[in-house]
């Protein structure tokens, strides 16, 4: 075998990205931009929610989507569909988004829908509860949604994705009945986790809680934009 | 499961590290992982033996692989016990008030380059 010389290099790997995610969030704060990312296994509901917040929200607020999807296109065309500025982001096999791509993906935003200013961008993460949390995307608050038919030990089972998200959006309620989900298990499972973090039961798909959602995220975005 | 992301961070990191130290090629990287990172070794290697062949630099290097133990520190008898054996709650006394010490590391160690 050839000799070598040792390089020291000691440097954790996602240092970068980190210090990447602090500046975007700074770029964003100053633009008066709250930018939003939701995390949730596939299925769980994130388009669902994204295009019910997005109606709520967008009688006050300019609000933008980022889908990033393997590689389909299909959650992009339901916000397009809605009337809703929504840029496709392909991860070309990446299991999850970091600050990089959330910066090139709100600048190709502000392009193709020539808008001056977003009051609001909203990320749909790729659907998985373990890689996205590892990364720290820019995002001013992370949102996890955990859906009544994956049950309610998930908060266990993930750690990371509920240590870190501000909100738990526990969606598809209106299936409890002919599900074992225990609500008094999950709270505990997301107290462990994180002790100032707020649940909120809701079922996208026909209103129930989510009024209750969209006040916590108004003032959320009204904090963010004042200061 | 987000080697292959992972593996482009280290690719980046290596890159870089070669050109301040204006060497061309790499021989082997060094990674200092903790045992309760999340980190499949098997699986890293494999996306790393594939992600390589992009950048010219690591073409040809070895990924190596140094484990760190995972260590959990007990607050209330004040005492360590391995992490992975144990999990949360001290097998000395019982208690659940713990944190880890050490496992969660996530470290480029060296990078061997061609002596001159
Ligand atoms: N019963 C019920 N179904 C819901 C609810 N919310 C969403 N769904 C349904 O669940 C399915 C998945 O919802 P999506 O919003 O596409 O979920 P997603 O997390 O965006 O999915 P991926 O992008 O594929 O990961 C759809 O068939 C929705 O209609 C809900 O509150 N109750
Ligand atoms: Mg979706
Ligand atoms: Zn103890």
């Amino acid at each position: 075998m050839n000799r070598c010389d040792i390089l020291d290099v000691k440097k954790t790997i996602l240092e970068d990205n980190d210090a990447d995610a602090n500046l975007l969030r700074e770029n964003l704060r100053n633009k008066r931009t709250f930018y939003m990312n939701v995390m949730s296994s596939p299925g769980a509901g994130k388009t669902t929610t994204i295009l019910a917040t997005i109606k709520a929200l967008s009688s006050k607020y300019k609000v933008g989507v980022l889908q990033a999807d393997i590689d389909s296109d299909v959650d992009a065309l339901t916000i397009l569909n809605a009337g809703f500025p929504c840029i496709q982001l392909h991860t070309g096999g990446m299991c999850h988004l970091d600050a990089d791509m959330s910066r090139q993906a709100i600048k190709r935003l502000y392009e193709v829908s020539s808008e001056e200013h977003y009051d609001v961008i909203i990320l749909e993460n790729v659907g998985n509860l373990v890689c996205p949390a590892e990364f720290d995307t820019g995002a001013s608050m992370d949102v996890v949604i955990l859906s009544v038919p994956e049950g309610d030990d998930k908060p266990l089972k993930y750690p990371l994705v509920f240590e870190k998200s501000e909100a738990v959006i526990i969606n598809k309620i209106d299936a409890l009945p002919v599900f074992d989900f225990d609500m008094v298990k999950v709270h505990e499972g997301v107290r462990m986790r994180n002790q100032t973090s707020k649940v909120f039961p809701v079922s996208a798909l026909n209103g129930d809680g989510m009024d209750a959602w969209y006040e916590f995220l108004m003032t959320k975005v009204e904090a963010w934009q004042n200061g | 499961m987000h080697e292959l992301g992972v593996v482009f961070y280290v690719i980046k990191d290596v890159a870089n590290v070669a050109v301040e130290n204006k060497v061309s090629t790499v021989n082997s990287v060094t990674l200092e992982i903790g045992e309760v990172s999340g980190i499949v070794h098997d699986y890293l290697i494999d996306c790393w033996n594939w992600a390589r062949k992009k950048e010219p630099c690591v073409e040809n290097a070895e990924l190596k692989i140094e484990t760190i133990d995972a260590v959990t520190f007990c607050e209330n008898c004040e005492k360590n016990y391995p992490t992975v054996a144990y999990g949360k709650i001290c097998p000395h006394c019982g208690s659940d008030k713990t944190y880890l010490v050490t496992g969660n590391e996530f470290m480029i160690k060296e990078i061997a380059v061609p002596e001159d």
